[in-house]
């Protein structure tokens, strides 16, 4: 697959000027300049990912400015990246790469391409208990972690020392503001609910 | 005769492989040596004092410089010791770094040739005669071959500072390259628009006298006074009674000729005008595709011409004219691009040049200025460019880069979207060449502003996909997989070429060219206007690819050291030449014919011929001596006694 030529023909504007192509797109969502993007691979010299990444930084966003959108989505690369945000600060153009590759994912989740499951499942772990404690419950992240990608044995070894270092809470830390943050996610799943319908609406259009 | 040696260290070049102390303190025993020394850099200011005050006290009538190439230092050294009060030419130069430091690294076996270099310089310093240079008077007139953009900047520079100029062009208008072109970078000004002025300006110029179709037949002479005969190629258009009205074109009824300004994208009639700015604007028969040439009935055009200027019995012609110097500003042609197998031989219609783009593109071309495809007239809307066709592709034989594709392939994207709003640009490159002022922004606002895509990788093979479009094949190795594009039309950044013609012509003036045809500057950097021939000056793209700011800039240089040469009345002569000694010439005449130069005459002295050098025209070549059976013609700076001299030193070591 990865050495299948690409037409390029596909970045080719459509005549309904409305509407964007992918790299229009994705520019718009992170609200970053990717056409200034000029190669020069410094996001990937500084990724400390890049070791796992079956694209680097820059083939990713070179794949955005071509309009390669399968190439761009199904890159292992989305869901390996760290967000560490070392790309960001070294990018020449001031380019935030950062908040580009987080916009793919979102992207690629919609489409559901997710194209290495356990991170996204991990990130669920932690999100649940996030939003029924209002802050990060470690054990809970890791049963819930456990229980939905079935490697129940994982990290275990790990265990000890983080319990005996305290850093492993066996209740969770309640707070003032639990409420507020559970809310955050109520607001959210209410707009993402409500953009989902406009978006049937216009197709039906 | 008392000489004094200086073995120069050159920092570390010459020291770092040579033992200078140790050459100094033996060149000190060579007979007449009275002074040896061995100072850090001789040709600095501190250097160059230490020679005049070597010569003051030490009382030295002759001076050896050990250090590097005489083409280097040579003339400032004599220039010291002349300072000092000596004849220049009481100085010789022995080259221990070029020949020796800078070639083994083996000290010993190199102070021992250092040494051996510095006993040559000090034997034949020893038959050293003091040499006086002539005067003579110089024709302050300046020849200038080719009128593109950088002959067009010399001659006007010349001609305003008071010389007069001779412009030659071979085609039958100036303008050369820069006329055909639409728009130039990195501003987008139209071409016509700021070139045309200036060759109205030649036109117009009183000083200036214009040879249009018409090319270099022979050169003779040397720096001040050169003969040059002018071949004016006939046009079977008289130019003094032909107005440019261009009726004739309208009815020429010959309309398939090869179209060579609008670079083949048309056809034209047989009988044409370049362009409507074109200068002289004057008509000229193609005589491969002219019917009353080709033994059919016609003349039309002589019918309709309202002056009469119809000749077709008309022959090439020859003017000479004498000038004092010459810039050459010859430019550059397009390689033969068809060589290309995979990018269709030339066979497809809709693969085309760059330079038949800016045709293509000019307001002034056969479509009017707009961007259609030549194979059915339809508005391209993928374009794609492919830049390094024939440029960096050393399995041809061209290494070189072409020097301004990248800017003009920018611009033509950016044109090309200017034209054809929803037309979009691709662009092939290797690396993206842009150097100058406001140059890489430039190459940006193409991709930034206006869209084109850069690929970063070379196009492996272009084919009809049969449905009317191009399929081009290439890479993309920033993104490290092969692509594909359907194109409308491909247009190709042709690398250049030295100018046909070029290697006969250098021939001619005798200069020298590289590998490629390109002529050579007498030092790449500091001396990239002057020739090895004084008085040959270049001008633009036949000394190596520039764009329209450098040729103009080399254009003016060029006027420049015309101006500078032109500053005295008369020059000095190198003394350095032949010298014919009268008693043991026999008048065999063979000096005669062997010269290059034509710088021996045959004279009769008390009723007997014999062989006489003109000094101004001798330049010291030595075939003369070479070839004289009695050993009668001799180099006053390198006679057989001179030669013989080194031999027996080198000898006796």
């Amino acid at each position: 697959m990865m050495n299948k030529t690409l037409c390029l023909n596909s970045a080719l504007p459509t005549k309904d000027s409305n509407a964007p192509n992918f790299s229009q797109k994705v520019a718009a969502l992170s609200q970053q300049a990717i056409h200034t993007c000029y190669q020069c691979g410094n996001c990937s010299a500084g990724c400390p990912a890049a070791f796992a990444y079956d694209l680097q930084v820059n083939q990713i966003m070179r794949a955005v400015q071509l309009n390669q959108e399968d190439l761009a989505l199904s890159a292992k690369s989305l869901w390996l990246c760290l967000g560490c945000a070392t790309c960001s600060l070294r990018c020449p153009n001031a380019i935030d790469v950062a908040r580009v590759m987080e916009t793919l994912r979102h992207l690629a989740r919609q489409q559901n391409k997710i194209t290495v499951p356990v991170v996204e499942k991990f990130w669920l772990s932690f999100l649940n208990c996030l939003r029924a404690f209002g802050r990060s419950y470690e054990i809970g992240t890791m049963v819930l972690y456990m229980l939905r990608s079935l490697r129940l044995t994982t990290d275990l070894d790990l265990a000890p020392q983080a319990l005996a270092k305290a850093k492993l809470g066996l209740l969770p830390h309640t707070h003032a503001g639990r409420a507020a943050v559970g809310r955050i996610f109520t607001r959210f799943a209410e707009s993402e609910a409500q953009s989902k319908r406009d978006k049937e609406a216009s197709s039906c259009n | 005769m008392r000489i004094g040696v200086f073995i120069c260290h050159c920092g570390s070049n010459i020291a770092g492989t040579v033992d200078c102390a140790q050459v100094a303190a033996k060149a000190a025993l060579f007979p007449d040596v009275v002074y040896a020394t061995d100072p850090m850099y001789t040709c600095a200011e501190p250097g160059q004092a230490a020679i005049e005050e070597a010569i003051h006290s030490h009382k030295l009538d002759g001076v050896v410089v050990a250090s590097c190439s005489p083409r280097m230092h040579e003339p400032t050294f004599r220039k010291t010791v002349e300072r000092a009060g000596l004849n220049p030419y009481m100085f010789e130069m022995a080259n221990i770094r070029e020949h020796v430091s800078w070639i083994g690294r083996d000290i010993e076996a190199n102070t021992r040739k250092a040494t051996e270099l510095v006993r040559l310089a000090v034997e034949k310093l020893r038959h050293n005669r003091p040499l006086q240079a002539q005067e003579f008077p110089i024709t302050r007139r300046v020849l200038i071959i080719g009128g593109g953009v950088a002959g067009i900047q010399a001659a006007l520079d010349c001609a305003d500072g008071g010389i007069p100029v001779v412009l030659v062009e071979r085609e039958a208008t100036i303008g050369g390259k820069m006329a055909k072109l639409d728009k130039t970078f990195p501003t987008v000004d139209c071409s016509a628009c700021i070139l045309g002025p200036k060759m109205v300006d030649v036109a117009q110029h009183p000083l200036i006298t214009l040879y249009a179709h018409a090319e270099i037949e022979a050169i003779s002479g040397y720096v001040g006074n050169f003969s040059v005969s002018i071949r004016q190629r006939t046009t079977y258009v008289d130019w003094s009674k032909c107005t440019g009205c261009g009726t004739c074109t309208e009815k020429c009824p010959s309309k398939k000729s090869y179209d060579h300004f609008n670079e083949g994208i048309a056809p034209t009639t047989a009988i044409t005008i370049a362009f409507p700015q074109a200068i002289p604007k004057k008509a000229v028969i193609n005589k491969d595709f002219c019917r009353q040439l080709n033994g059919k009935k016609c003349a039309v055009c002589a019918k309709v011409c309202p002056t009469g200027a119809i000749d077709f019995a008309m022959e090439d012609s020859f003017v000479t004219e004498n000038v004092g110097s010459i810039v050459v500003a010859t430019g550059y042609d397009l390689m033969d691009w068809t060589i290309y197998g995979q990018y269709g031989h030339g066979r497809y219609p809709d693969v085309i040049t760059s330079l038949a783009y800016e045709r293509l593109m000019n307001a002034s071309g056969p479509t009017g200025g707009h961007i259609v495809r030549p194979s059915d007239g339809k508005e391209p809307k993928s374009v794609v460019f492919v830049q390094c066709v024939g440029s960096r592709d050393p399995a041809i034989g061209r290494p070189y880069c072409s020097g301004f594709c990248c800017m003009y392939t920018a611009k033509q994207a950016i044109l090309t979207k200017d034209h054809i709003q929803d037309s979009q640009s691709y662009v092939f490159y290797m690396d993206i060449r842009a150097p100058g002022k406001m140059y890489d922004e430039f190459t940006r606002r193409a991709q930034e502003e206006y869209g084109t895509h850069y690929i970063r990788g070379r196009v492996s093979q272009i084919f009809p996909d049969g449905q009317g479009q191009l399929t081009v094949l290439g890479m993309d190795t920033l993104l490290g997989r092969p692509v594909e594009i359907k194109a409308d039309l491909v247009v190709l950044a042709v690398g250049i070429e030295a100018s046909r013609g070029a290697r006969e012509l250098a021939e001619k003036l005798r200069i020298s060219y590289d590998a490629y045809g390109f002529f050579l500057e007498s030092h790449v950097k500091l001396k990239p206007v002057e020739t090895n021939t004084a008085g040959v000056f270049l001008a633009g793209v036949c000394q190596g690819a520039k764009d329209i700011p450098a040729s103009v800039a080399q254009g003016s240089a060029a006027a420049a050291k015309v101006l500078t040469l032109f500053a005295r009345e008369t020059l000095a002569s190198n003394p350095q030449i032949a010298q014919v000694t009268a008693k043991r010439c026999v008048g065999c005449g063979k000096c005669l014919r062997c010269c290059p130069f034509g710088a021996i005459k045959s004279s009769l002295v008390k009723g007997e011929e014999k062989a006489e050098v003109i000094a101004t025209m001798c330049q010291g070549c030595g075939l003369c001596t070479a070839t004289c059976p009695q050993g009668a013609i001799q180099l006053a700076h390198a006679t057989d006694d001179h030669i013989l001299a080194e031999v027996n030193a080198l000898c006796r070591l």
